[in-house]
């Protein structure tokens, strides 16, 4: 009995195919939508996990003032830090496993005819574990390097400018009024997830930076490692702690640094994705509602139009119940064929969507399953009512209809 | 109820079918009091307003008479509920109606084993009983074709198919000739005939035209809601 309903509300759904599916659009579109949004969504937090990964997940950032980290965030009036302070962060903690001054300016680099302008970096050997760079050719600095040596390590953007197919190695530079010789070259990353090209960028010795190109000794940043097994908070606690004594800030007095940490960066990028997914997803719903509201509508009327025909069911011998879950499950099927259609559609828009951001395509079977379990309510919620409708008929009337 | 050794298959007692309230009320049924016996061939003829189309719905378990008794096979079945009218309906019941009423875009086959489906009766159990239905009828060679396909003679034996299919006790004939040409009416008075004969079907129909009445073998004449005659025809006193 309950196969013959299910074939005949298939049968009358595709008695009028067009109408059918009109009538499933809505809820073709919010389901696409929720799947597309939750799948773009899941995508692209996989992603902020894994640039963020390879910006180093156990780095922390120290910078001078209060705010944001990144470029113009140290101020003039703000004292800047000096390698004492990086020396007696790793002295001191033991949470802290490397520290290294890193301190940038934007340069032009010349090499031969080509001259390419990038982000020129002063630090040290630490950095490339810190940062947690690997290097596809050449060598580290070494101590010996650090004492101010005119040697520099590229990124794979700056090799590629500068140098084409040719091998840099051995080569000499010039920065600004300094020829360095090019020592190393850093393994790709690609693109950050603020959309920067992390392999447009130049290393040299601190000291040589500071000698050389800034002509100061300050430090502008200092990039920390934390040691394995430590908890972030701990490392924070125990940077700030000392940073507040080394530079002498009274109690009840605020920071004038930033400890700026992986968590915080990829929780901000999250969370500005995870509000967007909410939002979207209400939208969606709203979709839905308004797809089950236009699926009410079209029972409604197909009660109407086969009024006669529910008559003479009811003449054979069809209880209520009957025609009621003959029509409930009309809706249902009308609903759930929309969901399907709407779960096809948006995990196609999503794997479309995934290709154009560059971020991986992972469905969730969860969200799937939801989709299709809330189709089907919206089958039962906006089917019932019609299909009670066409259950009250007094057969005297609709054969009469 | 009388000391008889069986029970009569219908037995109404003073029935009556009000509608309306108050001064708008109709009585479509006056205290209509009758006796069927299985195998009988009873037409119901009367002037329109007569009631014989409500009697015949009360007959049919399709309405509830306001008051009175009505047996079924000795069961009262006067206050039953809708279900209950309608499981009545599907077991024990056929119907034929003046418009023929079948299913649009279904096969002869599949309207006919409509009321099958809801007796839960297996697929291939259902096919076999719709194709000897179709045969008893005549039209076992379209099974296949849409009502649209059909003549109207075709479509009220396809009708009549459906209301043998599911072995009724009773079947109910609302003006079965009444969209059909003289010839036509004929041919399917003849049917009913001789399924009554042949088959002891037990067929209660109503009609206005007084040739199709003669094919019965009872006259019941209806005048306001009351039964006025009872009687023999020719064909019953022969």
């Amino acid at each position: 009995m309950l196969w013959e309903t299910f074939k005949l509300a298939f049968q009358a759904i595709l008695r009028n195919p067009m109408r059918s599916f009109l009538t499933v659009l809505g809820v073709v579109i919010g389901v696409a939508a929720v799947i597309a949004m939750v799948t773009i969504g899941n995508g692209s937090t996989a992603q902020v996990t894994a640039d963020v990964e390879t910006f180093g997940a156990n780095r922390l950032m120290l910078s001078p003032g209060q705010g944001r980290m990144g470029p113009g965030s140290g101020s003039d009036s703000v004292q800047p830090f000096a390698q004492s302070d990086v020396d007696k962060i790793v002295d001191q903690l033991s949470s802290i496993e490397i520290a290294v001054p890193t301190s940038t300016s934007q340069l032009v680099a010349v090499y031969g005819n080509e001259n390419y302008q990038t982000s020129v970096t002063g630090t040290n050997s630490g950095y490339l574990v810190v940062a947690e760079w690997t290097l596809s050719a050449g060598r580290s600095f070494t101590e010996s390097d650090e004492t101010g040596k005119a040697v520099c390590i590229l990124g794979a953007t700056v090799v590629e400018e500068l140098f084409g197919n040719a091998d840099p190695l051995g080569e000499d530079i010039r920065l600004e009024n300094i020829s360095c010789e090019v020592i190393g070259v850093l393994e790709a990353k690609g693109a950050s997830t603020f959309g920067t090209d992390q392999d447009d960028l130049v290393l040299i010795p601190f000291k040589t930076y500071a000698r050389r190109i800034s002509g100061s000794a300050d430090v502008s940043m200092i990039s920390l490692s934390m040691r394995d097994g430590v908890s972030t908070d701990r490392a924070v606690n125990d940077v700030t702690m000392l940073m507040r004594e080394i530079r002498r800030i009274d109690p009840g007095e605020e920071d004038d640094f930033t400890v700026n940490t992986m968590e915080q960066l990829s929780s901000m990028l999250t969370g500005i994705s995870d509000v967007l997914t909410g939002l979207l997803s209400a939208v969606a719903a709203v979709s839905l509602l308004v797809g089950g509201i236009g699926i009410m509508n079209i029972m409604l009327v197909s009660v109407t139009e086969r009024t006669r025909e529910i008559g003479i069911r009811m003449a054979v011998g069809a209880q209520a119940s009957q025609v009621l879950l003959q029509f409930l499950v009309e809706a249902i099927v009308l609903s759930v064929l929309g969901g399907a259609i709407g779960i096809a559609l948006g995990m196609g828009l999503a794997a479309v969507g995934a290709i154009l951001l560059d971020i991986p395509f992972i469905p969730d079977p969860g969200i799937i399953a939801l989709a299709f379990a809330f189709s089907a309510a919206v089958g039962i919620v906006f089917g019932y009512f019609p299909a009670r409708a066409a259950a009250r008929l007094d057969p005297i009337e609709a054969l009469r209809h | 109820m009388p000391n008889n050794a069986r029970p009569p298959l219908i037995e109404l007692c003073d029935i009556t079918r009000v509608y309306g309230m108050g001064e708008a009320e109709v009585h479509a049924l006056d205290g209509v009091t009758l006796r069927i016996e299985t195998g009988e061939f009873v037409a119901i003829m009367g002037p329109s307003g007569s009631g014989k189309s409500t009697a015949l719905n009360v007959l049919g378990f399709l309405d509830r008479p306001t008051s009175g008794a009505y047996n079924f096979h000795g069961t009262d079945v006067a206050n039953l509920n809708r279900d209950q009218r309608a499981l009545l309906r599907r077991n024990y019941l056929g119907f034929v109606f003046q418009g023929y009423n079948l299913l649009p875009r279904m096969s002869a086959m599949q309207n006919v084993e409509l009321p099958l489906i809801y007796k839960g009766i297996s697929r291939s159990d259902r096919e076999e009983r719709a194709r000897v239905a179709l045969e008893k009828v005549g039209l076992a060679g379209r099974a296949n074709h849409d009502p649209s396909e059909l003549s109207g003679g075709q479509q009220q034996r396809v009708a009549i198919a459906r209301a043998l299919a599911g072995d009724p006790q009773v079947v109910l004939a609302d003006e079965p000739t009444g969209n059909l040409d003289t010839k036509l009416s004929i041919e399917i008075m003849e049917l009913l005939q001789n399924l009554n004969k042949d088959e002891g079907l037990t067929i209660i129909m109503v009609t206005h035209e007084r040739e199709m009445a003669d094919y019965a073998r009872r006259l019941i004449w209806m005048v306001d809601g009351k039964v006025d005659s009872d009687r023999l025809t020719a064909k019953g006193a022969a």
